[in-house]
């Protein structure tokens, strides 16, 4: 205890309820029909989506609806010991939730039959890379043109020394008390997604959950940012 | 074949016909390579990284040092090994799985350029000789696909071990040293179509390529490692020609890798 947080100044230098610098590009593949590049702290993703396509085989294809097929993958290089190439229990988790979390806000009904497909290469990682991932996956499904009732963000909360912390970095993951990251779609505020491994009091949970969005709707400000600078330009 | 889709007579017809007037579908003469930009270190996590773009195809190499056995018949000597990924994000025709013979057949004519051209010193990455030695994982990520991953791949591995370190820290083997490299080799692409041979193909001429051709050349243009590929065929005269325009296009390239 006392190792992470300072007269409240955490390892990195900011304050509890401070993020760390995100930078996020829309628009950045050239085959992809929508794309983003995304920075937040030492995480560097790229996420593109291809569809709505043809679902196939077709016996995949659902009638009534789209298909949301989210893969999140880990280059081999993106960690500290490299990484076995494919896709493991932990990431096959991730693209589950994160599928789930995308699917909530598409109008899928429009597209029956397809699939859209998101890919999420994480390509360098610190702490974090689900939010990420989700928040760059959203901007690109946004510039693919797909149909959403919100543009869906996210952003971590936990709990560091006995302190509610926004936005853990890789330090504070591995020696914190707890990990809560949250997916919303911020106009409504509607959770998408939820996880959270760690030890908080209910009090803690509530005020760790209201940071998370706090810190999820700044997020946000910055999608519409990277949307509204590619699409200003193309006038 | 599979990699590069399918493709409508109407397109093969359509390049076919502008290579008769000696013109590319993108505007540039037989023997002209797209722009090529090369960003190192970018990646934190790896102990070299270096992204390069030709034209619209993008890949991103990162280096990652594991220590390990020696092979047997080399106790005093590191190893390397070289991977191609094609992950579903850089097109629409790549599925996730196992890497493909394509990814394969990239992976493995990258590797014997870097190898035979001696460009790592592997007998400098000896921790401790005939038990530990050094193991060169050079990781491959294509991020957008648009044509010649051989020549986007091998600068983006080139570049990327150019700057790579030895991780001794991490091993408390003291402190991090510079990965011990020499001369790159340089790798240039053509692919031929009708009666047309045409350096750094994109999507659309690999998609009618009838045959491909690979060379890597070290920093004197003698050769070190080469590869034809596809159904076609090339006359020797054909060969001798792509080589000697190769040796044109290394030094230039190698340039840039010298910057």
């Amino acid at each position: 205890m006392g190792e992470l947080i300072k007269n409240g100044i955490r390892v990195d230098g900011r304050k509890p309820d401070e993020l760390r610098r995100i930078k996020i590009e829309a628009g950045v593949l050239y085959r992809a029909d929508g794309s983003c590049y995304l920075e937040w702290g030492g995480n560097k993703i790229l996420a593109a989506v291809y569809g709505p396509r043809e679902a196939l085989p077709r016996h995949i294809q659902d009638p009534t609806k789209a298909l949301v097929n989210a893969r999140y993958n880990m280059a081999s290089f993106s960690v500290q010991e490299r990484k076995r190439p494919g896709p493991d229990r932990r990431s096959t988790e991730i693209s589950k939730v994160t599928s789930e979390a995308l699917e909530a806000v598409i109008f899928t009904e429009l597209f029956p039959r397809t699939t859209i497909d998101i890919n999420i290469e994480v390509l360098d990682a610190e702490a974090g890379t689900r939010c990420a991932g989700i928040t760059a996956a959203a901007v690109a499904l946004a510039d693919a043109g797909i149909p959403m009732r919100d543009i869906p963000v996210a952003c971590a909360a936990g709990k560091v020394d006995g302190v509610v912390v926004l936005d853990l970095t890789r330090e504070e993951d591995q020696g914190g008390e707890a990990d809560l990251p949250i997916a919303i779609a911020p106009r409504s505020e509607e959770i998408l997604l939820l996880q959270m491994d760690g030890h908080l009091t209910y009090k803690e949970f509530e005020e760790a959950i209201e940071l998370a969005i706090k810190g999820a709707k700044q997020v946000s400000k910055l999608q519409k940012e990277a949307l509204m600078r590619k699409y200003k330009k193309v006038e | 074949m599979d990699m590069f889709g399918k493709i409508s007579a109407v397109k093969k017809d359509y390049l076919l016909g502008l290579a008769k007037e000696g013109k590319r579908v993108d505007g540039r003469g037989f023997d002209e390579y797209r722009e090529i930009t090369i960003e190192r270190n970018v990646i934190k996590n790896a102990e070299g990284s270096a992204k390069v773009k030709i034209g619209n195809t993008m890949v991103m190499a990162g280096i990652k040092l594991e220590i390990g056995e020696p092979y047997p018949d080399s106790p005093e000597e590191g190893t390397m090994t070289t991977s191609v990924e094609l992950p579903p994000l850089a097109s629409p025709e790549f599925e996730p799985g196992p890497p493909t013979p394509d990814a394969i057949e990239i992976a493995r004519v990258i590797d014997r350029g870097i190898r035979e051209s001696e460009y790592i010193h592997l007998d400098k990455l000896v921790v401790e000789p005939g038990e530990k030695v050094w193991i060169v994982f050079i990781d491959i990520h294509v991020l957008d696909y648009d044509g010649n991953l051989f020549d986007a791949g091998s600068l983006a591995a080139s570049a990327a071990l150019q700057n790579a370190i030895i991780p001794n820290e991490r091993h408390e083997l003291g402190d991090n040293a510079p990965l011990p490299v020499g001369k790159p080799p340089i790798s240039c692409t053509f692919v031929k179509f009708g009666d047309s041979i045409v350096v750094d193909p994109n999507l659309d001429e690999e998609q009618v390529a009838e045959a491909r051709f690979t060379v890597a050349l070290d920093e004197n243009g003698d050769i070190r490692a080469t590869q034809k590929g596809l159904a076609g065929s090339f006359t020797l005269d054909e060969i001798k020609n792509n080589i000697n325009r190769a040796r044109i296009h290394a030094k230039n390239i190698r340039k840039l890798l010298e910057e």
